[in-house]
């Protein structure tokens, strides 16, 4: 008796779950990320820290970044350390009000504001202390250094 | 003649994949993965009427000076920054041996002193480590509690207080070795930051 053999499956990987992988890790990305909603003006690269602290509320917080501005900006600001904040570009003395302002935004939760402040890691300490002193004017006294692990380039 | 049976109408979902793939790369592209790290300090009030300028021993005063040229002066000797978590540890924990040393965890202040020159990366640095030297305490310290090692990580997982148990530890070390570093200004008075 002749075995008939059996044709061989073809050697196909199954493709029919493929969107259902891609939209679980679409998801993914979907949840554990945030728009960034202020588009940068200065050049920051954080400096690194070992003992790094998560800050839990998000809603509390609200940004500062000091660094050299951008490239396409030094015609307008200069290549000096600048302050800015909510997308503009801003001198010392307006960190004050535009916190204030922060502050009326969170309503009863105004004495919680967490200041976070996203320095280049080349910009001077004269700069940050301006802005440390306005914090302490506005009463914004909870301040987080922001900085990335020795191990990770973000 | 036998009528075609009918083909159950389906979507062709073979470009599925695809449109899912520009998504992902779509929100790949614009998003940044939540970076909300960092150091949390907390300034100190200010309050422009009485000037607080409190007398604090000089020995119960960990001083680190940093100038323009980043170089550091650490208790009126040049130093290094590889030294600070260690003298930190010592200084703390002193309970009045060593005169040049604090008397106790509770009067035990660390100064850091910059100048407008000095570069953000290097006093925040200094602000780590000596953070750092303060966390190894409270770590070791926690661990006496809880009568296992707690490592340095640990503690940063159990100073975001979740647990009841966490906020009881927290609560206990830093109320044993508050953490005082103030940042002196380079003109006018000085600033305790708790």
């Amino acid at each position: 008796m002749r075995l008939k053999k059996k044709k061989k499956a073809d050697p196909e990987i199954p493709t029919s779950a493929l969107p259902d992988i891609i939209f679980m890790l679409l998801f993914f990305f979907m949840v554990s990320t945030v728009l960034r909603e202020t588009e940068l003006l200065v050049d920051v690269k954080l400096p690194k820290a070992t003992q790094i602290e998560k800050i839990e509320k998000k809603s509390l917080v609200s940004y500062i970044y000091i660094g050299a501005p951008q490239p396409k900006y030094q015609d307008k600001y200069g290549t000096e350390p600048r302050i800015q904040m909510n997308d503009v570009i801003i001198q010392p003395r307006q960190v004050q009000r535009l916190v204030l302002k922060e502050k009326d935004k969170l309503k009863e939760e105004a004495d919680q504001i967490i200041m976070s402040l996203k320095v280049d890691k080349d910009a001077k300490m004269g700069i940050v202390i301006d802005v440390r002193e306005q914090l302490r004017d506005a009463d914004a006294l909870r301040v987080n250094y922001s900085s990335s692990k020795p191990n990770s380039e973000l | 003649m036998a009528r075609k049976k009918r083909e159950t109408a389906g979507v062709n979902a073979s470009s599925m994949a695809d449109i899912a793939f520009l998504l992902l790369i779509f929100f790949l592209v614009t998003t940044t993965i939540a970076s909300d790290k960092g150091l949390n300090v907390l300034l100190p009030p200010k309050n422009s009427d009485q000037k607080q300028d409190v007398e604090i021993n000089k020995r119960n005063v960990y001083s680190i000076l940093i100038n323009s040229n980043n170089e550091l002066l650490i208790e009126d000797k040049p130093g290094r920054i590889g030294q600070i978590k260690r003298d930190i540890k010592k200084h703390v924990r002193n309970y009045g041996k060593d005169p040049n040393f604090s008397d106790s965890p509770d009067a035990a202040v660390v100064s850091i002193k910059t100048d407008r020159g000095t570069t953000y990366e290097v006093y925040l640095a200094v602000l780590d480590r000596v953070r750092a030297g303060y966390h190894e305490i409270r770590a070791d310290y926690i661990g006496e509690i809880a009568g296992r090692t707690i490592t340095v990580d640990h503690y940063l997982e159990i100073a975001q207080q979740k647990t009841e148990e966490h906020r009881i530890w927290y609560e206990a070390a830093r109320k044993k070795f508050p953490m005082r570093i103030s940042d002196a200004e380079p003109s006018d008075g000085k600033a305790i930051a708790k």
